[in-house]
């Protein structure tokens, strides 16, 4: 009998109860073994930087809020470093604290929350609600300090808009010590669980290399031992005086594998290094004044009037993010803003962590970059009401024709 | 170690507070009139922090028309009436921010500690703010 062998197509999404997001996966298989995937992104635009230019800085501030509801300081911190160096604003030391502060603060939620995603990815579903549970005290302390649990409101041009009072701080220590206390019990649930193990031990395997080649930011190219954290190389705010340390699972005492099991050791290790950083702060922060523009009127009136372009980076739970935007005086939104987000760095890198993977394995590699969707969507091409596809060669023609443009 | 967890799990209160009731009632408004006529207890929510930010408030009389908290407003919740020079507030559009707070440069406006916000037309007049 001749031997035949069948490889077939499986879609997975767009619209998917195995995804969070909008995204389709065309996974081509042989029995249960992936031999390739296609990643095709582009469901779920919302044209954010085309509303931006159409409305006054501080508006824009909160609409990037709402890029991703996850990470709701990380886009405003990024937009507000971007703008003050546009600009030319000087934030305050405090300022800087805080800013750090509730940064550190989303980590810690932001990794906890993935975990019990994770979990829940794995059929664990007991391990969820743990982690879930556990998250409430970082959510109870973000409503504390800022409002609201989401979307904290809390970056401005020049600083933030809400002081840490002298009663504050002791709440906030109290919740560096549940977790400090948890943290032993919350490691020996992930990592030394033979479930959690079986499951996501050399699963969805990111090789250094390829983490390095296919440009992977955050804890999906630590978890490959890349140490690359833009804390530790390009310092900012005040993270340069906090020792900051990209770290990878050698950290652990672990020898580097790059599979998701390793991106779960990253991402806890990175809760204990947030309380750590969230503690020096607070010891360390000065007293003074917590925004350079007290008035609002005054600072859209030097908004209005500055030009220029500016960058901001911050290494956002995820990886990465990076906004860019061009002011013109006289004009009171931004005239260019773009914006990156560290999913998109780590849509390749999904390539080969899903190769010679089984099927099952799909919700949980998928999950293993912590991926979001929403943010990492930013350019659509619709012509006459269709969407349409630029392949390498018309954007390579179009980077020519700009060249020609430009040198007349 | 998540067995032992577990198990404590079972002899403690749960970490869910059970608002509005332990078992969720079949219509809230009908279990909260019933708990206006004392037929019914309320399990009350997890209390706010000082300085959250819930719906707003306005005071009218202070304010002085100056439309800066329009002009810095993100979601465009606030609408200004020119024949009186006051203001209205859809709180269905509010995403808390609070900028409008900061702005008012004589403090007509306050973030209040309500939160329960939910109705089925936005235009509800316990949505609008005037
Ligand atoms: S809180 Fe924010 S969204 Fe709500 S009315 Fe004030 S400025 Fe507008
Ligand atoms: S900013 Fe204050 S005073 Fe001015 S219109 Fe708004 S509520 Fe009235």
């Amino acid at each position: 009998m001749e031997e035949t062998r069948t490889t077939f197509e499986i879609p997975v999404g767009p619209v998917h109860p195995a995804l969070k997001e909008n995204i389709r996966f065309t996974f081509r298989v042989e029995g249960e073994r992936i031999l390739g995937v296609d990643v095709k992104p582009g469901f779920v635009h919302r044209g954010i930087e085309y509303m931006g230019m159409r409305r006054n800085l501080i508006q824009v501030l909160y609409l990037s809020e709402r890029i991703c509801g996850i990470c709701s300081i990380s886009h405003p911190i990024v937009l507000v470093q971007a703008v003050e160096q546009a600009a030319g604003i000087e934030v305050p030391p405090r300022a800087q604290y805080i800013r750090v502060i509730v940064s550190e603060l989303e980590r810690l939620h932001s990794h906890l929350l993935w975990a019990g995603v994770a979990a829940h990815e794995l059929g664990f579903d007991t391990l969820l609600h743990l982690s879930w549970k556990v998250r409430e005290a970082v959510m109870d302390i973000l409503e504390e300090l800022t409002g609201n649990r989401v979307d904290y409101a809390i970056p401005i041009y020049g600083g933030v808009r809400r002081d840490i009072s002298p009663e504050q701080m002791p709440k906030v220590s109290e919740m560096i010590r549940y977790y400090r206390g948890l943290f032993e019990e919350l490691s020996d649930t992930f990592l030394r669980d033979p479930s959690v193990e079986a499951r996501t031990r050399n699963v969805g395997v990111l090789e250094p290399e390829e983490a390095h080649e296919l440009l992977a930011v955050g804890p999906t190219a630590r978890a490959s031992g890349l140490r690359k954290d833009v804390r530790q190389d390009w310092p900012y705010l005040v993270y340069g005086d906090m020792d900051v340390r990209a770290l990878t699972p050698e950290d652990h005492g672990l020898e580097v594998r790059g599979d998701v099991f390793d991106k779960i050791v990253v991402r806890l290790l990175e809760v204990a290094q947030s309380l750590d950083l969230i503690e020096r702060c607070m010891e360390e922060m000065p007293d003074g004044e917590i925004t350079s523009f007290p008035k609002l009127p005054a600072l859209l009136a030097h908004l209005k009037k500055a030009e220029g372009e500016g960058i901001g980076r911050h290494e956002a739970p995820r990886g990465e993010v990076i906004h860019y935007v061009r002011l013109e005086a006289g004009q009171e939104g931004p005239s260019v803003w773009k914006v990156k987000a560290p999913t998109y760095s780590n849509l390749m890198p999904w390539v080969p962590m899903f190769e010679d993977q089984e099927i099952a394995d799909i919700p949980i590699i998928a999950a293993s970059i912590d991926p979001c969707m929403c943010c990492m969507d930013r350019v659509h091409v619709v012509r006459s009401g269709r969407p349409e596809e630029w392949t390498k060669q018309e954007l390579l023609r179009r980077s020519w024709e700009k060249t020609r443009r430009l040198c007349g | 170690m998540i067995l032992k967890v577990l198990m404590a799990q079972l002899f403690s209160r749960p970490v869910t507070n059970r608002f509005p009731a332990k078992y969720m009632p079949r219509s809230v408004t009908g279990f909260l009139a019933k708990v206006g006529q004392g037929k019914a207890k309320l399990v009350p929510p997890v209390p706010v922090p000082k300085g959250f930010r819930g719906k707003l408030a306005y005071d009218r009389e202070t304010c002085i028309g100056c439309q800066l908290c329009i002009r810095v407003c993100p979601a465009s919740v606030i609408m200004f009436k020119p024949e009186t020079k006051k203001i209205r507030i859809h709180v269905a559009r509010c995403t808390f921010c609070g900028q409008c707070v900061d702005v008012c440069p004589v403090d007509a406006l306050a973030m209040t500690e309500e939160f329960l916000l939910a109705a089925y037309d936005r235009f509800d007049p316990s949505l609008i703010v005037e």
